[in-house]
């Protein structure tokens, strides 16, 4: 058992990265394209609120979108970027856009109408009263989002490793079939499962540290509770 | 929602926060962008002036290979940098002619039945002059080394036994048996000339079903082994044809050719001295070092860059 | 254009059409592993969640399961798997399954959650079994939002099975997997094409399926 440990830290040299590196490599590969889908749903998700007809089909279009299996996705980008970490992130930026986007617009319009009118009473213009008063009542909603894209996309990474050692961890699966070793697959697996876990732990967090009058962070257990979003919408 | 009152007194803080990580993601997304232009092929930049790039396909032997050539050509005080894993030949062959790989090892007959799948392949030499005369301009190929290693149709010992297959049997021994048996191999062998194709134009082989593997590797192994397929695609460097007494079919009329290592460069990329290196390797290289090799990397599980310098060494070339 | 001059040039070519790497072959093969991983998902993730919701204990500790559960790897999990037991059916189910109790979970949990307390306090007044509250009161009510789960689940599978072909299996994969190893782009847009067509046809089978299951008051709302 010990020798099995010892031998799931050992990563093959063609990997080109330690345990550590690849770690920092996924983290790279996962995190960048969820912020950059976070930066493209915001002014996405404004619009299907603003015009109400745009989300039906904006909402048709991304679960298209969604259908299409990552590793298709990563093989007809190659032809356009290569065999790249950004082949791999492309894909993943949609995904988290397809999931975020309809977050962002559930969240923004569960903000009821007589909180808008007050603000408006106190004399908010509409971009002022978008960033200082539905942006952070939307917040959980579009932190629950977040955490269901930052998870696939941790996940997804690995799937990479298809597309010739762009898996970052997900490499060490490769490397276990070609050298006949599962510990690499063991420590794989576990680690990728650790950092979403740590991940979505330090989502929680930053939502309870945003939405400071929610209780404790967790559901508030009056009636008056939101309507859970459901996950398919997040999605 | 009691919240929206509460809201007023953080409103600030809420902007503060905002603004902090519109920043920081906004520098984060600029270092992305600016770091991914220097590793991709087609933003128009090669591979840095000077910089050798040795790839390999996705299986043991091409990563040990391409070890071997870029720790020697360190050892000339070349700079290298690795492309391990690529995939398969389809793949490398398009990175080669762009230029992101520069150095790859290649199988010379393997080569030329993928350039040309009609070519016949007589002689080691001849089989050299056709791929040259087929490759794309910006590419060539050096020496060949004596080292071999062929695909093959191999047969797991039940099915041998129960078609009466022995090592002297050719693959046209198979044709009555071959509609009863599910060959193996990786995904682009069903299409390859040096693949199904072959084997039904050559040989009159025509198998029931063909199972999608990988290139020779664990899961080829794996599946003879344990008769998920009867056939398979077997490197014959394979160390585990020995071990599970598989049984290696006669190729006689050439179907897989010639299959010398031979690196494949791309012209522009690598000097008189990269050459030289090269060519050194490939005339200490043969079958019997390679299986060696091979045998150390799968079946005792060293690290094939490890296993590459210590041979270097010990052939004086490193 | 390329792209649907890869589709045309996949879909018109017959040799696509019949034997063990034909399209119907292939498509069986994806619309059964899917099938099956979505009931067995489903078998251990509507009466968890029901449970859990109706009782209205263990939130913390399913958010934190289904946290779990999402947080493992299907792809690698995959390749574990086989490598541990060798190919077959089995190890593709587990890692879908992992995939789809989740959603199912969750929603499932949620929606039971969120049914208007007073209709199933006043089952209660009225003498109404907890069985029966939970299966004649929020059952219907919550439906629609299962079914949701459900349906996420189930275009989840579908998108997520193709990986099986990495490991040797069939499926609409296949295409993609051998599409990208011999370098044959109509291979891999024909296959992603089917296997967006066939999330499709799924979320067209739900949206037919709340019509019919969801009862018109609650459908309203």
């Amino acid at each position: 058992m010990n020798g099995f440990l010892d031998g799931s830290f050992d990563i093959p040299s063609d990997l080109q990265h330690s345990w550590l590196g690849l770690i920092g490599l996924h983290l790279r590969e996962a995190l960048l394209p969820v912020l950059a889908g976070l930066l493209l749903a915001l002014p996405l998700a404004q619009l299907c609120v603003r015009f109400r007809w745009l989300y039906p089909p904006v909402l048709g279009a991304t679960t298209v979108l969604y259908a299409i299996p990552s590793l298709a996705f990563f093989v007809v980008l190659i032809d356009y970027t290569g065999q790249t970490e950004l082949t791999v992130m492309i894909p993943l930026a949609v995904y988290s856009l397809v999931v975020l986007v309809p977050a962002i617009v559930d969240g923004v319009r569960s903000v009821p109408q007589e909180t808008l009118a007050a603000a408006t009473a106190m004399g908010f213009g509409p971009v002022r009263r978008y960033l200082q008063v539905q942006l952070p009542i939307a917040v959980p909603a579009i932190m629950a989002g977040l955490r269901v894209a930052t998870a696939s996309s941790i996940s997804l990474v690995s799937v990479g490793a298809l597309i010739g050692n762009q898996g970052a961890l997900g490499n060490l699966l490769a490397a276990a079939q070609k050298y006949d070793r599962p510990e690499l697959a063991v420590n794989s697996v576990l680690t990728t499962a650790a950092l979403a876990i740590v991940c979505d732990a330090l989502l929680v967090l930053l939502r309870v540290a945003l939405t400071p009058w929610m209780p404790n962070g967790r559901r508030p257990r009056t009636a008056a509770r939101q309507r859970p979003v459901p996950e398919d919408v997040i999605r | 929602m009691t919240s929206t009152a509460k809201s007023s007194w953080s409103r600030t803080r809420h902007t503060g926060a905002a603004a902090v990580a519109l920043t920081a993601a906004a520098a984060l997304l600029a270092g992305c962008s600016s770091g991914d232009t220097s590793d991709n092929p087609l933003a128009g930049e090669k591979a840095k002036a000077g910089t050798v790039v040795v790839g390999s396909n996705n299986f043991a032997e091409s990563t040990l290979l391409a070890d071997i050539y870029g720790e020697a050509l360190k050892a000339k005080g070349i700079k290298v940098t690795y492309k391990h894993n690529i995939g398969s030949r389809e793949t490398t062959y398009g990175l080669m002619k762009n230029g992101t790989v520069t150095v790859l090892p290649e199988y010379n007959g393997s080569l030329l039945a993928y350039l040309d799948p009609k070519a016949e392949q007589k002689s080691a030499e001849a089989v050299n002059e056709a791929v040259k005369a087929k490759l794309d301009k910006k590419l060539t190929i050096l020496q060949s080394s004596p080292a071999e290693d062929k695909d093959s149709v191999t047969v797991n010992a039940q099915t041998a036994k129960k078609y009466k297959l022995t090592s002297s049997s050719t693959l046209a021994d198979l044709k009555e048996a071959a509609p009863d048996l599910v060959i193996g191999g990786s995904p682009e062998f069903q299409t390859r000339h040096q693949g199904l194709e072959g084997l039904k134009s050559v040989y009159g082989l025509e198998f029931k079903s063909f199972k999608a593997l990988d290139a020779g590797g664990p899961l080829t192994q794996a599946a003879l082994t344990r008769n998920t397929v009867q056939a398979a695609d077997i490197f014959t460097t394979d160390p585990t044809i020995v071990k599970e007494k598989f049984v290696v079919l006669k190729d006689p009329e050439n179907l897989f050719g010639f299959a010398n290592v031979t690196p494949l460069v791309h012209k522009s990329g690598l000097s008189k001295e990269g050459v030289d290196a090269l060519d050194a390797v490939s005339a200490k290289l043969d079958t019997k070092t390679l299986l060696e090799l091979d045998a150390q990397v799968q079946l005792e599980k060293k690290d094939p860059l490890d296993v590459a310098k210590t041979w270097l060494k010990s052939a004086g070339l490193a | 254009m390329n792209v649907l001059n890869f589709v045309n040039a996949f879909f018109s070519d017959s040799a696509h059409w019949h034997g063990y790497d034909g399209i119907p072959q292939r498509l069986l093969e994806h619309v059964r592993y899917s099938l099956l991983a979505l009931a067995l998902a489903a078998a251990i993730g509507l009466p968890v969640g029901l449970l859990t919701g109706h009782t209205g204990r263990g939130g913390n500790a399913l958010a934190f399961i289904a946290t779990a559960a999402r947080a493992l790897p299907s792809f690698g999990l995959l390749v574990l798997i086989v490598i541990l037991m060798g190919f077959g059916l089995l190890p593709v189910m587990i890692p879908l399954v992992i995939l789809a109790v989740p959603p199912i979970l969750v929603t499932t949990y949620e929606a039971v959650r969120s049914v208007d307390p007073a209709p199933v306090d006043a089952a209660r007044g009225m003498g109404m079994r907890e069985s029966r509250i939970l299966f004649q009161v929020e059952l219907p009510v919550a439906l629609p939002l299962i079914l949701s789960g459900l349906r996420s689940a189930a275009i989840q599978i579908v998108s997520t099975a193709t990986i099986a072909a990495y490991v040797s299996l069939g499926g609409l994969g296949r295409y993609i997997v051998d599409g990208l190893y011999q370098r044959d782009y109509e291979k891999v847009v024909g296959g992603a094409t089917l296997v967006a067509v066939l999330a499709l046809v799924t979320l067209a089978v739900f949206w037919a399926a709340g019509r019919l299951a969801v009862s018109p008051g609650v459908r309203r709302r």
